[in-house]
């Protein structure tokens, strides 16, 4: 496997430009000749398909969910970082190209970060002029709010919905594009596998999941921009539907996957509250502005909240940070709640929580100027919990939120697999091992606006595929693979529901593999993965028939691909021997706890190929040098 | 806490359907509307019976995905609550819960409580968009917009397209829908050269599709989770009506 | 398809014509009860005002035909937009509970059939008299107080207004929203001026079959 990044050479600030230049053309009457497949419809997909039809391509884009529109970019709350320097406070391309190296704890490919940051600018341009109604100043020019990871207020945003309204904004570039029959959209169709026609990627197979109908769809390239694998874990925040489907079968088909074990983890969201639970849901950020996060001092305290005298409070994040305090970043504040909650500190029923406390902020500022701040997101708690803000503190937890690994990708967004491109959360680019807020979907748009549109033209025009159609024998192939791994789901006719097996991995995954690992850890969960995967197989039911709209039946197919994925997950935690960004290894820290990175050793992108079932991935590095950017040591002290 | 469901079967477009009704003994208040649904469907599966049929997906009110009519109001009793934000502890122990799915000639049922919005889409497709192709815009903050006009585009801007509006009208009339995008589009600087071609062009789509028309009722505003007032649709009805008289190559 | 033909096949140029039509018909309702009041300063009032409105015949038929063409125009409407609603929802809900739609807003097609039916039983009754026991073109008064001496004539002539006023509560304030005259600002004054007129409207109508009724016109 050849892990070539092709970054051009030159300085960092031309890398970009010297490469569109150089980049092959596809002449404007040649472009409807050629087919390309989007799967997925979120801010990445969603761009690129209306990007590339408005080009001219002929285009052909996939999504599981009933509209385009409910891509579970629709979800982010923040805002997109863009490096306008509105603020007149310093910042620059350069400076979001370093925060975003320095908040992904040095993991990252330089010259596709500095990219981002350059093409930063054009997304907050692209997407004013397509009617997204960012928040303005009373002069009416643009407002910007500052996030965690900057000293500099470079972030957009549209009151607590940014990712939704630039997703409709993208979503009616791409209806626009249907309406002019240069975008096909399916609906309603899941991708179930990637079609490899002389070693270049020619196509996939899908699953209609209304009719039940499996079927292939030939084009002369294949974009995956199919988001994260967070589901994993069973619980996060991400939507439902999410999952590692696309991007799994990609990978057993010869794309690398790389940095499998790099997850995100929010500090700020409900918990848990029972057995039922299905979905954690985020809160934002910025609460931490004004709350202070507190436990009992003393274990397995039951007492409520109001009890708890001011002296038998522990104020972690202000104790163990003075100067960040409760603003210590993601994932420090995270991995704190846990370690107090491991020690029988946590509050709530299931122990399993901490207090964020507004009673302080309300008798400082007033309730009025509370409300004002955080009078929606006090209301969704509300709603959530059925607590009041005002009157009892909040309870929090972290949970699983972004996954910065994915396929990888060269310079060009192309995987392993040559025609097979990847965008979005899909890719493992530009975060390294851990993604500053109001980074992805800053990188969800540049890929599908900006990029893709520019190195798919030089894949056609430099290849030039030959024509290949849905007769020919590797799409029959695939197709009867597809079948017969549905018609086996549903033989089994087991005892156990396909949920109750994804709750028991996620909870595997999550007590080994989430906030903090350890080798003793790690090794267990890759000891218990291929037993339940077999016990999956045996027991599993899946109820209904083949040729319908069955809801089960989709879920048992990716949680079948979550039970493989997990063991490259855990695998590649296990051989990552040192602490960074999202992944923490707790035989890897300073001797005040902290993350302790090991840049000698482990400097490189891990990429991993498949070998076949029931043989060990093969590990292949991408050596990251760090040019322009210092190498330095994370503190919040 | 013990409640009786009484909710729609229904195999697909060309079956009748019926309310099937089942016991829930055991209901957490805290509980969302879905995860009590996912909960009857894991009795359901493992009395070897097909699970309810019913789309969701981000479960934080958002996506829109959600779209069930609980005890006759389109996501339940909460104000701007979607369904999947609604909790059990809204309801009594020992009540009946009537679900249904949306009704609506535009809106086929797929399957028991899913149905086919696709309808909605084709009407953004007829024009709700403003024309510039990707890398043709000027700087974002060459035109300022007013905070208060940024304002209110946002307030319509923030249709989740769940279709509640449709759901809850008597006559199943997308004004709602159609309206919020025309307005949101309508009002900014970046959305006028194409104001009027659009609305005439959602609007013939929208009765293409086979909604219903507006008869002021008020029901769609107050279903509507994102709050969504009906002085969009007085809007709209202006621009359409300055459209018809102003393009008229257009409007023909 | 020409432009106007469009425009009338739309949902809302539909709606457009309702109101438009209904502001017509809003006007000929407060001249005309306005006129009606006369019958308060005797015979000789009302007589002479009816001779008057009858004077021209081509300004009078002008007038009808304007009324007749908004009446069709604004049934038609109705008609149409009553289909396509059924239309649009072919299989009911089991349980639909109407969360904030006002009685006015419910009953505007079963309020506006019976007004329909009242316009032409009026017509029958006071304008023509074919149903009238004892008409004479020349007088009004006189057929006026005949005509609503019995009391079921006159209790379905207090229905019909009732049936008008909930009409006009709903029609008036929906006629702005359809015209896009619509502004949060002017919002509670359009609901109250609908309000206002259907009170006037249905007391100054009522008063004269009540008042035959109880003997003060006579």
């Amino acid at each position: 496997m050849n892990l070539r990044s092709k970054v051009p050479a030159g300085p960092l600030e031309k890398k970009w430009d010297q490469h569109r230049f150089d980049l092959k053309l596809v002449n404007p009457a040649n472009k409807r000749k050629y087919t390309v497949i989007v799967v997925g419809s979120g801010l990445a997909g969603a761009s690129a398909a209306a990007t590339l039809g408005e080009l001219g391509y002929n285009v052909k884009c996939f999504c599981f969910q009933d509209s385009p529109r409910r891509a579970h970019s629709i979800a982010a709350q923040g805002g997109i970082n863009a490096a306008k320097n509105y603020q007149n406070d310093g910042d620059s391309i350069f400076r979001l190209f370093y925060d975003t190296v320095k908040g992904g704890d040095f993991r990252a490919r330089e010259a596709n970060v500095y990219r981002l940051a350059q093409v930063s600018v054009d997304i907050i341009d692209q997407c004013v002029a397509q009617g997204v109604p960012f928040a303005r100043e009373y002069g009416g020019l643009l407002a910007n709010r500052s996030f965690g990871g900057a000293q500099v207020s470079r972030t957009f945003y549209a009151r607590g919905q940014t990712g939704q309204q630039l997703l409709l904004g993208a979503y009616s570039a791409l209806e626009r594009q249907i309406a002019r029959g240069t975008v096909q959209m399916f609906p309603r169709t899941e991708m179930l596998d990637v079609v490899l026609v002389d070693g270049r990627a020619r196509g996939i197979v899908t699953r209609d999941l209304v009719t039940g109908a499996v079927q292939s769809t030939a084009a002369d390239a294949v974009i995956l921009a199919t988001g994260g694998y967070g589901n994993i874990f069973y619980l996060s925040t991400n939507a439902r539907g999410c999952n590692v489907t696309a991007t799994w079968r990609a990978y057993r088909r010869g794309a690398a996957f790389a940095n499998p074990c790099f997850t995100q983890i929010h500090p700020t969201c409900i918990p848990v509250s029972g057995d039922y639970q299905s979905k954690l849901t985020l809160m934002s950020e910025s609460l931490r502005n004004d709350g202070r996060v507190w436990v009992p001092k003393a274990r397995g305290d039951k007492r409520g909240p109001a009890e708890l005298a001011e002296a038998d409070r522990d104020y972690f994040l202000e104790r163990k940070y003075p100067s960040f305090g409760n603003l210590a970043p993601r994932d420090i504040a995270s991995r704190s709640a846990k370690e107090v909650c491991d020690e029988g500190r946590g509050v709530g029923e299931t122990g399993l929580g901490v207090y964020l406390d507004f009673s302080d902020a309300i008798s400082r500022l007033g309730e009025e100027t509370v409300r004002d701040r955080y009078g929606n997101l006090f209301e969704m708690y509300q709603r959530i919990t059925g607590d009041d803000p005002y009157r009892v503190p909040m309870r929090i937890y972290p949970a699983v939120h972004y996954t910065m690994g994915g396929l990888w990708v060269d310079y060009n967004l192309m995987s392993t697999i040559p025609g097979l491109h990847v965008l979005g959360e899909a890719n493992f680019s530009d975060h390294g091992a851990n993604r500053l807020g109001a980074s992805a979907l800053m990188q969800g748009l540049a890929d599908g606006y900006f990029i893709i549109p520019y190195t798919i033209g030089d894949y056609l025009a430099s290849t030039k595929p030959a024509k290949v159609d849905e007769t020919h024998p590797a799409f029959r192939e695939v197709e009867s693979e597809v079948k017969g791994r549905v018609t086996r789901l549903l033989s089994i006719q087991g005892h156990r529901s396909v949920d109750s097996f994804h709750r028991e991995l996620g909870r595997l995954m999550w007590d080994h593999c989430g906030m903090s690992r350890t080798a003793a850890g790690l090794k267990r969960a890759l000891a218990r993965i291929p037993e339940l995967r077999a016990e999956f197989w045996r027991d599993v039911r899946v109820l209904g028939g083949e040729e319908e709209f069955n809801q089960s039946l989709e879920k048992a197919g990716r949680v079948a691909d979550f039970m493989e994925f997990a063991e490259l997950m855990c695998l590649d935690a296990l051989h990552r021997a040192e602490s960074c960004g999202g992944h923490f290894r707790e035989e890897y820290q300073t001797p005040d706890g902290e993350a302790k990175r090991n840049d000698d050793e482990f400097a490189y992108v891990a990429a991993w190929e498949y070998t076949g079932d029931g043989n060990a991935p093969r590990l292949h590095k991408e050596p990251l040098d760090f040019e322009a950017v210092h190498l330095t040591q994370r503190s919040y002290k | 806490m013990r409640i009786t469901l009484r909710v729609w079967r229904q195999l697909g477009p060309t079956d009748p359907g019926r309310l099937e009704t089942r016991d829930v003994p055991d209901v957490s208040p805290d509980m969302s509307f879905l995860e009590m649904l996912d909960v009857v469907n894991e009795g359901l599966i493992a009395a070897g019976e097909t699970p309810i049929a019913f789309d969701h997906d981000c479960r934080e009110g958002i996506c829109g995905a959600c779209s069930m009519m609980i005890n006759g109001v389109p996501h339940g009793p909460n104000r701007a609550t979607t369904t999947c934000q609604l909790h059990m502890r809204t309801f009594r122990d020992g009540d009946t819960i009537v679900v249904e799915p949306w009704r609506a000639k535009a809106f086929p049922v797929v399957r028991d409580l899913v149905v086919d919005r696709s309808a909605l889409d084709r009407i953004i497709s007829a024009g709700g968009f403003i024309g510039v192709s990707t890398g043709s815009a000027a700087d974002a903050n060459a035109t300022p917009i007013p905070k208060t006009v940024a304002d209110r585009a946002m307030d319509s801007a923030q249709c989740i397209g769940c279709g509640a509006c449709v759901a809850a009208c008597p006559n199943a009339s997308a004004m709602l829908f159609t309206a919020a995008k025309v307005v949101h589009l309508g009002l900014l600087p970046q959305g006028q050269p194409e104001r009027y071609r659009r609305v005439l062009s959602m609007v013939r789509q929208m009765d293409l599709e086979e909604f219903g028309g507006c008869t002021n009722f008020g029901e769609c505003q107050d279903a509507c989770p994102k709050e969504i007032n009906v002085a969009v649709i007085g809007r709209m009805n202006a621009d359409f009506l300055k459209a018809s008289l102003s393009n008229r190559d257009e409007a023909a | 398809m020409h432009w106007a033909r469009a425009f009338a096949e739309s949902t809302i140029g539909k709606k457009i014509f309702m109101a438009a039509s209904g502001v017509i018909l809003v006007g000929f309702v407060l001249v005309h009860m306005t006129g009606n009041l006369l019958m308060f300063q005797g015979p000789a009032a009302i007589n002479h005002y009816s001779a008057f409105l009858k004077s021209s015949a081509p300004l009078l038929w002008a007038v009808r035909i304007t009324l007749l063409v908004s009446v069709a125009v604004h049934i038609g409407s109705a008609w149409s937009l009553t289909l396509v609603a059924r239309a649009a929802r072919p299989a009911r809900y089991a349980r639909h509970h109407a969360q904030v739609s006002t009685w006015g807003a419910r009953s505007m097609r079963t309020g506006g059939v019976l007004l329909f039916g009242f316009i032409v039983f009026h017509l029958l009754h006071l304008t023509t008299g074919n149903v009238h026991p004892e008409f004479s073109p020349s007088d009004v008064y006189g057929n006026v107080v005949v005509g609503l001496r019995m009391p079921v004539v006159a209790a379905f002539y207090v229905v019909a207004m009732i049936a008008l006023g909930l009409h006009l509560a709903h029609g008036v304030s929906s006629l702005f929203q359809t015209l896009g005259l619509n502004h949060p600002h002017w919002n509670p004054i359009r609901h109250r001026l609908a309000i206002v007129l259907a009170v006037l409207v249905f007391t100054g109508f009522s008063t004269i079959p009540l008042a035959v009724a109880f003997g003060v016109l006579r």
